[in-house]
Order: C-alpha cells, then sequence, then structure tokens
C-alpha cells in the first residue's frame, strides 16, 4: 500500500476540479460554504482582506480554529502556511488537513528557499504568476497551482494577468522543436525535465486554479473561461453582503461558467459585493503576489 | 467487441468527468459531459464521476436532474462519490442520495486525505489484480443478497454490480488501465444496447 505517492496527492486536486473552494474563519462560515456546495474550504483565523488591513505578521492559523473547522465539515479542509516554513507544515500535516497551501498571503519565513514539498504526505498547492514559477513549484513537489492574483483585493485584474500569462507561455512552449527547449528552460529559470513535458503536452502535469481577487460570479466564469480549472474565492464570499446567496451563485457560476444566460440568472439578487481596491494605490511592498519568487 | 456507437454521459457539475472522458475516448466510444438534464436521454449509459458528494447532491436539485437520473433505466457508473450517490444506505444527513443500490456507503471511512493510498485490489472478472487509487474513499457495507461483489480490498468492498449499476470505491479513471471501465462498457452497456 502506498500512501505517499504524487498520483495520490494530485488524485485530490482533481476531485476538486470545477468547484469552488472558499476561506473560512470560523465553524459558522465553513457550514454556509459546505451548504452552498463549495468543494473544499481554507481554514484561516484572519480572511486576506483583514490581513491586509491590520497589518503585522501573518502566521499559520492556530490548530484550534483549524481543528474546529475540521469537526464541523465533511469537505477537504485546506490550511496555509508561510513560503518555505516547512515547521508550519508540519504540523498543519499532524492536523491531518487535506491540502495545505504554501500562501503569500501569509508573511514569508524564508526568502530564498520554498518548502521541499515532496518531504510531505500531505499535498501542497502554491500559487504563480507565470509558468517558471508554477514549474518551478510542481520541480519542489506542488501537486496543485494556483494563480497568485491579488489576494484580499477584490480586484480580478492581476489573477487574469497570471493566467494568461502562464497559459500564453505554455502555448510558447509546445511549439518549440527539441533543440530549443533548453534555452527555454534557461529563461524560464525552470527544471529542464518539467519545461519537456509541458512542452510534449501542451499543459501543465497538475491541476491550474484560480486565486486572488475573485468576488462575483462573472469573474470565476472569467477565470474559467481562460482556462482555470477550479476557483479559490477568500475575502469574496465573506465580506460582502449576503455571503450565503453569493457563495452559492460563484458555485453554480463555476458549473455553468460558459452558460452566459444561466449567469445572469445567478448574478440577479446577489446583494453588494466586496468594495475592492485598485492594485495601482496598493503600494509596491504590500503587494502579496511579489513574495515567493 | 464495444460498438463505437455506444454514447456515455458523463455528469460534469464538478470532480474527475473530465478524466472519465478521456478514458471513454481512448476506448473507442462517444463520450459528453452532462450539465443539463435535458440531455440526459440522449445517452446508453451514465457516470456519476468522483468529486463531492455534498456539492453534486445540492445540484441535483439544483438542475432538476434528480428525477431524471432516477427515472433513466440504462446503465449508471458510479465512482467515489458517485458510488455514494447511488447508494441506498447513507448515513450522512448532508448527502442527499438516489438510493439506487441496496447498500451502506460511510463517507471518507479511511480517514483524511492523508489516509488516502493506491492498493492492489482483486478483481471477481480477472485474475490480474487492478491497481487502484483510493481518494478520501468511501466504505461500502451490507449489500442487499442481489448485490453482486466485483472487487475486494483485503475485507473491504470495493467494486460492486447491481442490475445494470456499477458502483466502485476507487477511480479507475486516474490510472491507465481501462478493464472497469471496460467491464462497464461490454457488460452492462453493450447488453442494454443491442
Amino acid at each position: 500500500m502506498d500512501k505517499n505517492s504524487f498520483e495520490v496527492k494530485v488524485g485530490l486536486a482533481e476531485m476538486l476540479k470545477g468547484g469552488v473552494i472558499m476561506d473560512v474563519t470560523t465553524p459558522e462560515q465553513a457550514k454556509i460554504a459546505e451548504e452552498a456546495g463549495a468543494v473544499a474550504v481554507m481554514a484561516l483565523e484572519r480572511i486576506p482582506a483583514d490581513i491586509r488591513a491590520h497589518g503585522g505578521i501573518a502566521r499559520m492559523s492556530s490548530p484550534k480554529v483549524i481543528k474546529a473547522i475540521q469537526d464541523t465539515v465533511s469537505i477537504p479542509v485546506m490550511a496555509k502556511c508561510r513560503i518555505g516554513h516547512f515547521a508550519e507544515a508540519q504540523i498543519l500535516e499532524a492536523l491531518k488537513v487535506d491540502f495545505i497551501d504554501e500562501s503569500e498571503v501569509l508573511t514569508p519565513a524564508d526568502e530564498e528557499n520554498h518548502i521541499w514539498k515532496h518531504d510531505f504526505k500531505v499535498p501542497f498547492v502554491c500559487g504563480c504568476r507565470d509558468l517558471g514559477e508554477a514549474l518551478r513549484r510542481i520541480g519542489e513537489g506542488a501537486a496543485l497551482i494556483r494563480t497568485k492574483g491579488e489576494a484580499g483585493s477584490g480586484n480580478i485584474v492581476e489573477a487574469v494577468r497570471h493566467m494568461r500569462r502562464v497559459q500564453s507561455e505554455i502555448r510558447k512552449l509546445s511549439v518549440l522543436k527539441d533543440d530549443e527547449l533548453m534555452a527555454a528552460a534557461k529563461q524560464l529559470g525552470a527544471p529542464f525535465e518539467i519545461v519537456r513535458q509541458v512542452a510534449k503536452t501542451g499543459k501543465l502535469p497538475v491541476p491550474n486554479f484560480a486565486a486572488g481577487g475573485v468576488a462575483t460570479p462573472a469573474d470565476a466564469s472569467l477565470m474559467m473561461q481562460l482556462g482555470a480549472e477550479t476557483v479559490f474565492v477568500g475575502s469574496g464570499i465573506f465580506k460582502s453582503a449576503d455571503p450565503a446567496v453569493r457563495a452559492k451563485a460563484i458555485v453554480l457560476a463555476t458549473t455553468y461558467y460558459n452558460d452566459p444566460q444561466k449567469l445572469a440568472e445567478v448574478s440577479s439578487e446577489l446583494g453588494k459585493a466586496m468594495p475592492g481596491i485598485d492594485i495601482a494605490s496598493i503600494p509596491e511592498e504590500e503587494r502579496l503576489a511579489k513574495r515567493g519568487w | 467487441m464495444i460498438d463505437s456507437k455506444i454514447k456515455i454521459g458523463v455528469l460534469g457539475i464538478q470532480g474527475a468527468f473530465a478524466k472519465h472522458i478521456s478514458m471513454l475516448k481512448n476506448i473507442g466510444i462517444q463520450a459528453e459531459e452532462v450539465k443539463y438534464h435535458e440531455q440526459i436521454d440522449q445517452f446508453d449509459g451514465l457516470i456519476i464521476p468522483g468529486g463531492e458528494s455534498t456539492t453534486m447532491s445540492k445540484f441535483f436539485d439544483e438542475m432538476k436532474i434528480r428525477s431524471k437520473l432516477i427515472a433513466f433505466e440504462k446503465p449508471i457508473f458510479g465512482t467515489c462519490a458517485g458510488a455514494i450517490l447511488l447508494s441506498g444506505g447513507v448515513a450522512d444527513p448532508r448527502v442527499n442520495s438516489l438510493n439506487l443500490v441496496p447498500i451502506d456507503a460511510d463517507r471518507n471511512a479511511y480517514g483524511r486525505q492523508t489516509d488516502s493510498f493506491i492498493a492492489d485490489i482483486n478483481l471477481e472478472f480477472d485474475p490480474k489484480p487492478f491497481r487502484a487509487i483510493f481518494i478520501r474513499a468511501p466504505k461500502l457495507s451490507n449489500p442487499a443478497p442481489e448485490v453482486k461483489i466485483l472487487g475486494t480490498f483485503k475485507d473491504d468492498i470495493v467494486l460492486v454490480c447491481y442490475r445494470n449499476i456499477l458502483l466502485s470505491t476507487f477511480h479507475p479513471e486516474l490510472t491507465d488501465d481501462s478493464r472497469i471501465h471496460r467491464y462497464f462498457l461490454e457488460h452492462l452497456v453493450a447488453e442494454s444496447y443491442a
């Protein structure tokens, strides 16, 4: 019996496809998420919009919060650790979370190295802004890739930028000849064998999800149409006027992402979205997407 | 031989539906994702894939698909969450199953993701074991006498057939081994198709 295989890790990511993963901070919110049809929840002490507002060092959530949420819902429970903080990851594994997000939303613990994720039984998801970053994380053992977007902003522009960049870089790779791939790997700063695999198959070797700034059903549809296979929603739900209604609408929008009639229907009785922030107004040093490399 | 005109619908609410579709296309038959109740009648068989049974069970009502699935007389194959959704005895009130197979299903019975695993299972119809991937898998128990047990892992029932419905607690669509899908097509679908 094999429990540590990469196939088992990617297998769970496959099961989440076409669904919505929601950030929650309490068992009550987790219940709302599950009832709305979320395929997983991300257990947090503070959602990204509040981390952004409050400042200070953002760390792994307390095990108490995570356990309370695990006890409440039957869907997978994910949790975040700081970039490079493998001890936090070990604790999350001991808590039996179903997925660890090595996340730029928390304050990085290591400015050079990310976690060597192959050492863990629990699968990891990591953020990226481009293909090179995605493939470096996969090289370290990530079983799932997501866009970084700009978490807690309620603004989809960065997630769109990151998803488009990854997709167009994959397309470019897929037309290269064998003798051009080493130079491409050098330019991407990515492991050669994975670059070769992507060039051959025309897709990432792990699922590719969207995150960072999704606030409306239309945002979810946009990301799915751009090639995302699932959508993470952070602050967008519980910072809105009516979280239960919005959560359900985003779930429906993710399944029926290419059906404008249905999208119009689910978007009609939503209440107010989270306010959102113009990216240009966020000082460079406060942009979460810039954390990690 | 499997007739290439056979057309299977794979429920596309969420989960591993695309993997099932590519498995079926590799075998050489037609397969399509199903998102609307109006689509269902055109298929010779259906697959309910793995994913989250809570999410899918909500969509059954949202899509107005529940009664269509219950009335669908042709073969159905449910993997993992799909198997839970077809079972009669699901104790968890969060899942409202279709209740088409007289067997109990216990969700996430092996534990959380760190307890997910790959193991060889024994098949009743083939001496060669099947390398099966179990992801937060359910356990099946208390089958009615008419339920045929087709696959076991240790003492656990992992593959069963009841009339023209097949249930597996593992994920054959995540492997390159098409034997389980072929069993479904050759023994269940071909029979009703002919």
